[in-house]
């Protein structure tokens, strides 16, 4: 009885062995989700796809160093034969020069005369005060001006 | 990845209010979204999410550029806060002043010269250009 038994399991852990070497087109997919989750600078997660262990990469990256990590990571999940990478990368953010944002500054703040826009490497920093109400107009023109970023000093009331 | 995190209801929102050319990107510890709305409502929802996420949008983290998309022949509204609206020779509040467009009148959009500047003609059939923010696409 108790060699049967221990026949048995060897048979089962030797059938799971053989299995494994043709993994799954499902299970290969899921340890790629898997190993792209480590990835910490993927934005929105990639989309896998495989089909007879050859997987396929869609989705969007921040960067070529990003698109080449995750063909990577991909590449090395357990049963892949090959990777299709047809991640895209983000064109980089463009921001306007100085000169440009300091004249379309002061289109933007010309009718907020309370309030004082300095522009410096792309920052704009407001400083003065508003009223509440004129708040989101403001900053949906400055918005617009393609800034790095706006630092919001005003005093609002 | 933090930022994602945080604007993620308002990233959301702008999938669901089928904003074209939506772009998510972030850079140096800022967000920027980018897209073109189809209508004005749609862009004020947006602000409205981004305002209760980061209340006076005293973060400094998120560049939002959403436009309302508008064909030439469009009509506007002008939304300004008392005063007429200028319109000018050029694209710029330093060019001369060629005419006024009254508040709540309706003007007729020509051409976008850029996120801020439309060519325009009045009611009176003036033309010239005008502050963008201050015209509300109908």
């Amino acid at each position: 009885m108790k060699i049967t038994n221990i026949l048995f399991s060897v048979l089962l852990t030797a059938s799971m062995f053989i299995m494994s070497c043709g993994q799954k087109d499902s299970d290969i997919q899921a340890s790629v989700e898997e190993k792209l989750k480590s990835n910490a600078d993927m934005g929105a997660p990639m989309t896998v796809s495989v089909a007879d262990g050859v997987v396929t990469l869609t989705g969007e990256c921040k960067d070529e160093a990003c698109k080449v990590q995750c063909e990577q990571l991909a590449k090395s999940a357990k049963g892949v034969k090959s990777v299709i990478n047809n991640a895209t990368v983000a064109a980089p953010v463009v921001v306007s020069t100085d000169n440009s944002l300091e004249s379309s500054v002061r289109d933007a703040t010309k009718d907020h005369p309370t309030v004082t826009a300095t522009v410096n490497d792309g920052v704009i920093t407001l400083t003065g005060d508003i009223n509440r109400s004129n708040l989101p107009k403001l900053m949906q023109s400055l918005n617009t001006l393609n800034p790095k970023k706006i630092e919001n000093q005003l005093t609002v009331k | 990845m933090a930022l994602q995190e945080k604007y993620k209801q308002l990233t959301d929102a702008a999938a669901a209010e089928g904003i074209s050319n939506l772009q998510v990107r972030e850079q140096d510890n800022v967000l920027y979204i980018d897209g073109v709305a189809t209508s004005g409502a749609s862009k004020d929802k947006l602000w409205d999410i981004y305002n209760r996420i980061d209340p006076d949008y005293r973060s400094g983290d998120l560049v939002m550029n959403v436009n309302v998309a508008a064909g030439s022949g469009s009509k506007a509204r002008v939304t300004t806060e008392s005063s007429n609206l200028n319109i000018r020779k050029g694209p710029g509040t330093d060019q001369p002043i060629v005419g006024k467009a009254e508040k709540d009148s309706t003007v007729t959009l020509l051409s976008q010269t850029n996120d801020q500047w439309w060519l325009v003609r009045t009611d009176d059939g003036e033309e010239g250009y005008a502050y963008a923010q201050y015209l509300t696409i109908q």
